[in-house]
């Protein structure tokens, strides 16, 4: 599993067997449906759509300032749903706008890291020999470097005074958010690439790209999602972490350049809290719903990790005690009284 | 100690690609960044300083890259990073070594609690799984997805705004205390750190605490987990055999997340006016002081080096297997 150039010996059972079933098995991919996955998933819908309509129904234009007769932000209204800022814009618009960037920044994050990792990861693990040593190094020098300085630089490449793309600072913050994605799927490329049904394929003459693409790859699905879930998360937080730091124009609206201004206005000693409370808990809450859905994965990967194999009503049609002592655990729910539920442990 | 010596050799291999990436920094900038800002400085400086400037830079002079590169390793080795622009006329070294003691006393704390703290909850949610323990998972996530400074600001506003319990700036009052080896001082530092400490505690928890119950609940499904239990032995004693083994991937893990904590640490510290590292790096962006910037990231990269070769130390001594492999 390691050999020697990965980070350390042993590696998080992230990587179970469980997840090394052949093609078949896997295209069938079942989210278990707790409810922390349900709760991820309505939030994420949600926050979703907000970025789709945010910009059309926002009632004004966010760097528009509405009166120019009071310097003080003014409190949630009827006119101003989240109050205002000190020059009197419209928070509730900056937040409707600032979304769909703070989405489109992230996604495009995510996607181009996960591309990223994938390719550099299962290259790195399905060749070997020399290639394999260098696409680890490279893996694990992007795994030490610090982001938050590299971001600061690169964010100098971005147009100063004019709007910048949302792609671009999602590329850049791609390129430090690739390397723990392919660190993982390496490490499950490497054990897949010795099964019987991959070697059966090399043996018949199969080509490289298709043994990668129609045998392997199907084989890391799930951490494929859940490293891109990751890489979201991280996508979110770094660009408002950039725009706070006032490295993003502070006229291209998003979560963080509302967090920006607020800060440089002292808004959270002054008590303006819907000024600044908003679009923090709104980034928070963001994360918590692709967090959440991570969880559901790291469950399918791995189904040991459902907290509690029955609830109290199946606990109690079948006898079963709720809580298993050690050495069990329950990893199938009894669906209906038809399928015998004692027989699950053993099977 | 073969994987010791690769792990070390490894780092040095990172830690010149750092260097080299932090030659480029500055050259790489669009516009000639660099030439712009010492035209800006000309009137406030001497000429010398510019000379000096310029020729760190490679700006008007006409020596090729490869020069300019061998002439940067020569002043880096000097431990000469050229002087700091935003803070003239002092040395980017002396601006770093001033904040570098506080971020790393407040980082290092903060991460030590934090790994401490989440790997206990780990444990316990692991062990009683299926309680109402486990709503601890997406609460502390929640405090994982919020932006470090986020918090950070949420928690001057209720416990040094509204409360008063706290300082919300600052490392140390400076109108009460001296510097010095006395109680009175050291007590100041710790009450001035305590809000940003909770902070990266809030914040970083998440991930080891995760990371071992997932870990945790794996490993009690082990033979020798349930033999101890079989044997009658004191579920204290049962739970250590199963920690003790559950705690290694965490210790590998700690390459990946002291990445982010320092970043976040940064972020946490312009927030609270704490006079570290990260204060700094938010000035020399202002003011667009490349020597002091580029003085940052090297130490930086370092410092999360020495942290993941502490990391690996420590992995190597808990670890009997990978002695023997050697």
């Amino acid at each position: 599993m390691a050999l020697g150039t990965g980070v350390g010996a042993a590696e998080v059972p992230l990587v179970t067997e469980d997840t090394a079933v052949p093609a078949r098995r896997v295209r069938r991919l079942r989210i278990p449906r707790s409810p922390k996955v349900l709760i991820g998933l309505g939030m994420l819908v949600f926050f979703v759509l907000l970025g789709v309509i945010g910009p059309l129904v926002a009632p004004h234009d966010p760097s528009a300032s509405l009166s120019t007769t009071n310097g003080t932000p003014q409190p949630p209204s009827a006119a101003h749903w989240l109050g205002t800022t000190q020059i009197q814009q419209d928070v509730l618009s900056q937040m409707l706008v600032g979304g769909r960037s703070t989405m489109l920044v992230a996604f495009m994050a995510g996607l181009v890291a996960t591309a990223l990792s994938v390719i550099i990861g299962v290259s790195a693990g399905y060749v070997s020999g020399l290639a394999d040593d260098l696409l680890s190094m490279l893996i694990n020098i992007g795994l030490v470097l610090p982001a938050l300085p590299l971001l600061i630089v690169m964010t100098g490449f971005l147009p100063k005074d004019s709007n910048p793309s949302d792609l671009l600072i999602g590329l850049i913050i791609a390129v430090t958010g690739w390397a723990w994605g392919a660190r993982v799927l390496r490490v499950q490329t490497l054990s897949l690439r010795n099964r019987d049904f991959v070697q059966s394929a090399r043996i018949i003459g199969e080509r490289r790209w298709r043994i990668i693409g129609f045998e392997i790859l199907p084989g890391l699905v799930p951490i494929i999602a859940s490293s891109f879930l990751f890489t979201v998360i991280y996508g979110v937080g770094t660009y408002t972490a950039l725009a706070f730091l006032g490295l993003i124009n502070g006229t291209h609206w998003s979560w963080g350049t509302i967090l920006f201004w607020a800060q440089s206005q002292t808004a959270a000693q002054n008590g303006y809290w819907w000024w600044w409370v908003p679009p923090g808990l709104a980034v928070a809450l963001l994360g918590t719903a692709l967090a959440l859905l991570n969880f559901g994965i790291d469950e399918f990967i791995n189904p040991r990790l459902r907290s509690a194999g029955l609830s109290r009503r199946q606990a109690k049609k079948t006898g079963l005690p709720r809580r298993f002592p050690l050495g069990v655990t329950p990893v199938a729910r009894p669906r209906d009284s038809a399928f015998p539920a004692a027989e699950e442990p053993g099977s | 100690m073969i994987l010791l010596l690769r792990r070390i050799g490894f780092y040095i291999l990172a830690a010149l690609v750092a260097i080299t990436l932090d030659f480029f920094i500055p050259r790489l900038m669009p516009g000639n960044a660099v030439a712009a800002a010492l035209a800006n400085l000309r009137s406030q400086f001497t000429p010398a300083t510019i000379k000096a400037l310029e020729l760190q830079y490679g700006v008007g002079t006409n020596q090729s890259l490869w020069s300019q590169y061998v002439h940067y390793w020569d002043k880096l080795l000097h431990g000469d990073m050229g002087i700091s622009t935003s803070h003239y006329p002092a040395t980017v070294t002396s601006v770093i070594s001033a904040g570098l003691p506080w971020t790393l006393g407040l980082v290092g704390l903060a991460t030590v609690i934090s790994f401490m703290l989440g790997t206990l909850l780990g444990i316990l949610v692991a062990w009683r799984r299926g309680t109402a323990l486990d709503n601890l998972l997406p609460v502390m996530t929640f405090f994982q997805a919020a932006p470090y400074f986020f918090l950070a600001i949420v928690l001057v506003t209720v416990f040094s705004t509204k409360l008063g319990w706290f300082p919300a700036i600052n490392a140390y009052d400076q109108t009460l205390v001296t510097p010095g080896w006395n109680w009175a001082y050291i007590s100041n530092v710790l009450y001035h750190a305590f809000l940003p400490a909770l902070t990266i505690v809030l914040a970083s928890a998440a991930g080891w605490i995760v990371g071992m119950r997932n870990v945790m609940v794996t490993t009690m499904d082990e033979d020798y987990v349930l033999v101890a239990q079989a044997k009658g032995l004191p579920k204290r004693r049962v739970i250590s055999y199963a920690a003790r083994n559950a705690i290694l991937p965490s210790v590998t893990g700690f390459s990946l997340a002291i990445g982010f904590v320092v970043s976040g640490a940064l972020l946490t510290e312009i927030v609270f006016s704490y006079p570290g590292i990260g204060y700094i790096l938010q000035q020399a962006v202002l003011e667009r002081d490349y020597p002091l910037l580029q003085g940052v990231f090297l130490i930086i990269t370092f410092a999360v080096l020495t942290a993941n070769l502490i990391a690996d130390f420590a992995y190597v001594l808990l670890d009997p297997r990978t002695r023997q492999e050697g």
